[in-house]
């Protein structure tokens, strides 16, 4: 299996969410960001938040439809944090040597911009499921997030059918609806 | 269709759930009612957003996990900065320590005052009070003392101890005076001014740079000669740590001053002369140095500029040796140095009072 071939069944794995391809990644990248960015003013926490990050972009970049990637995932992903944890010095103004260079980079512009954007969109979801309370924000995390059955919720939750349970879910869900909208559209 | 129905509708269509009947029913329905389509357009972004959303979220868990289940494993370490960012790191992580030990810190400071308040005496505090008063007395006394050093010290020439103007007393009641050499050196004319203001001219009958001793004889018609002298000579020699007093003018009256003999040996081990322990200014020159009977053991002549209080005098054999060489070779000198004292028993005040008439200030002009 060439080093490509063995990249694209990880990535392939990496868009379903799949935790054994994750954890491939993760460990086989995570001491080269760890190195770039506690050797550039940054702390361990900073290499977790940083590398994690580079972990969401390649995520949301393998999940798209016309998804391509032109070179090894540790380029990328070298790339994509290194990207990142420029923009953190500046906004802490850390940044005082230019960040070394260890390993090759590629364009990674196009890809962070639209993360920015995703990363808005989950903010707004965020403060929408912030705010609609319990047990709506239980309810519907249970649901999307950690996708059991409604029949595993109306039983969790102590709802006397799966139909009821759903009720309580439409219910929820318009709520959230309406919050996300509000700050949706404010926000664009 | 009831709202909820609806949205369930929209869900199920959204998830590709529906079969092909209910597809091409919801696909005519849509087509059919705006509103629905409307509706199914903005719940399908809706419902996008929410699994975007729990899409990441569900990740970031399992980051979060893996990265725990790697540190756990030790497949992630974690490695020391470099010395760019040492101090950070440090800090960092001590950072824990640190701030308990500050916290301790404080806690022990305020402990410690708190059972110091606590437990000590009042009455150390008095004691305190009291020393602190001494302490302030003390100060006071030392810038008092050292106001008056300064006052002393402008007064003195350092460079010259002796300047114009000296001290002499009489040897000899016919009008022989007996001074230091430099007090009179270059003199074109000298007067010699008596306790109490009067001015008498005087000549220089000898002088011997090398003793530091000048012999003046008083050449005035004003002049009677006195009654004899309270004082003799004492040529025996004097005993270290015996106290002797001198007067002499260091300023327009006569100044008595008291000391001890320190010395056997003057400067640098000049066996001419003693060294003496007492407070003289320029103008002291010339001044008789005398012992507790009242008998004069030598002439002031200088003073050691680097050491305060310390004073150099020649000693009265000298002087009477000085003035035996002057009759020697000068007959008309008749000068009988008196070698008793009539002082013996007085107190120190009779004493002074008696010998303050014999003692005369140098002027000179050059």
């Amino acid at each position: 299996m060439s080093k490509t071939e063995r990249d694209q069944i990880l990535l392939k794995a990496l868009a379903q969410n799949d935790k054994e391809a994750i954890q491939t990644i993760y460990r086989e990248n995570y001491s080269l960001v760890q190195h770039l960015v506690i050797h550039n003013n940054g702390s361990e926490d900073d290499a977790r938040d940083v590398f994690q990050e580079g972990l969401i972009v390649l995520f949301e970049k393998s999940k798209s439809e016309d998804f391509e990637l032109n070179c090894q995932i540790r380029t990328y992903i070298y790339s994509v944090c290194r990207r990142i944890w420029l923009k953190k010095l500046q906004y802490l103004r850390r940044f005082e040597t230019q960040v070394e260079m260890l390993e090759e980079t590629v364009s990674v512009e196009d890809d962070i911009e639209a993360h920015d954007k995703l990363n808005a969109q989950y903010g707004i979801m965020k403060a929408a499921m912030g705010k609609i309370g319990e047990p709506c924000k239980s309810l519907l995390e249970a649901f999307y997030v950690h996708q059991k059955s409604m029949t595993e919720i109306s039983s969790f939750f102590g709802y006397t059918n799966a139909d009821n349970a759903k009720t309580q879910k439409y219910k929820c869900l318009m709520r959230l609806k309406k919050l996300f909208f509000a700050q949706y559209k404010n926000g664009n | 269709m009831e709202p909820l129905n609806m949205l369930e509708q929209i869900e199920r269509y959204h998830r590709n759930e529906m079969s092909p009947e209910e597809l091409a029913a919801f696909e005519a329905e849509r087509k059919k009612d705006p509103e629905l389509d409307q509706m199914t357009v903005e719940h399908h972004f809706f419902i996008s957003q929410l699994e975007s959303y729990s899409d990441r979220k569900r990740f970031k868990a399992n980051l979060h996990d893996i990265h725990h289940n790697l540190q756990e494993n030790g497949e992630i370490r974690s490695v020391q900065p470099n010395t760019r960012a040492t101090v950070v790191a440090i800090w960092k992580r001590y950072r824990r320590v640190v701030s308990f030990a500050a916290a301790v810190a404080g806690v022990t400071a305020l402990l410690t005052s708190g059972l110091t308040a606590a437990f000590s005496p009042k009455v150390a505090i008095r004691e305190v009070e009291e020393l602190r008063r001494k302490v302030n007395h003390l100060e006071k006394q030392t810038s008092n003392q050292r106001a008056e050093i300064n006052a002393v010290r402008q007064k003195i020439d350092p460079a010259l101890p002796v300047t114009i103007g000296g001290t002499s007393f009489i040897i000899d009641p016919k009008g022989y005076l007996i001074t230091s050499a430099h007090v009179v050196e270059g003199a074109r004319n000298i007067y010699v001014q008596h306790n109490d203001g009067h001015d008498y001219k005087a000549r220089l009958v000898m002088s011997d740079r090398k003793r530091d001793l000048a012999l003046l004889q008083i050449d005035d018609d004003d002049f009677k000669p006195g009654s004899p002298l309270p004082y003799g000579f004492n040529t025996r020699g004097t005993e270290l740590a015996e106290p002797v007093f001198t007067l002499g003018y260091p300023k327009d009256e006569i100044v008595y001053g008291e000391g001890y003999l320190s010395a056997r040996s003057g400067l640098k081990g000049d066996t001419l002369a003693y060294q003496i322990s007492i407070n003289a200014n320029p103008g002291n020159s010339g001044g008789p140095i005398l012992n507790r009977k009242g008998e004069v053991v030598g002439i002031l002549n200088a003073r050691q500029t680097e050491a305060e209080g310390v004073v150099f005098a020649v000693r009265a054999r000298n002087i009477v040796r000085f003035v035996d060489e002057v009759k020697a070779m000068d007959t008309d000198v008749q000068v009988k140095i008196p070698t008793q004292s009539s002082l013996r028993n007085l107190d120190r005040v009779q004493q002074v009072r008696k010998i303050q008439d014999c003692v005369y200030m140098v002027k000179v002009v050059i």
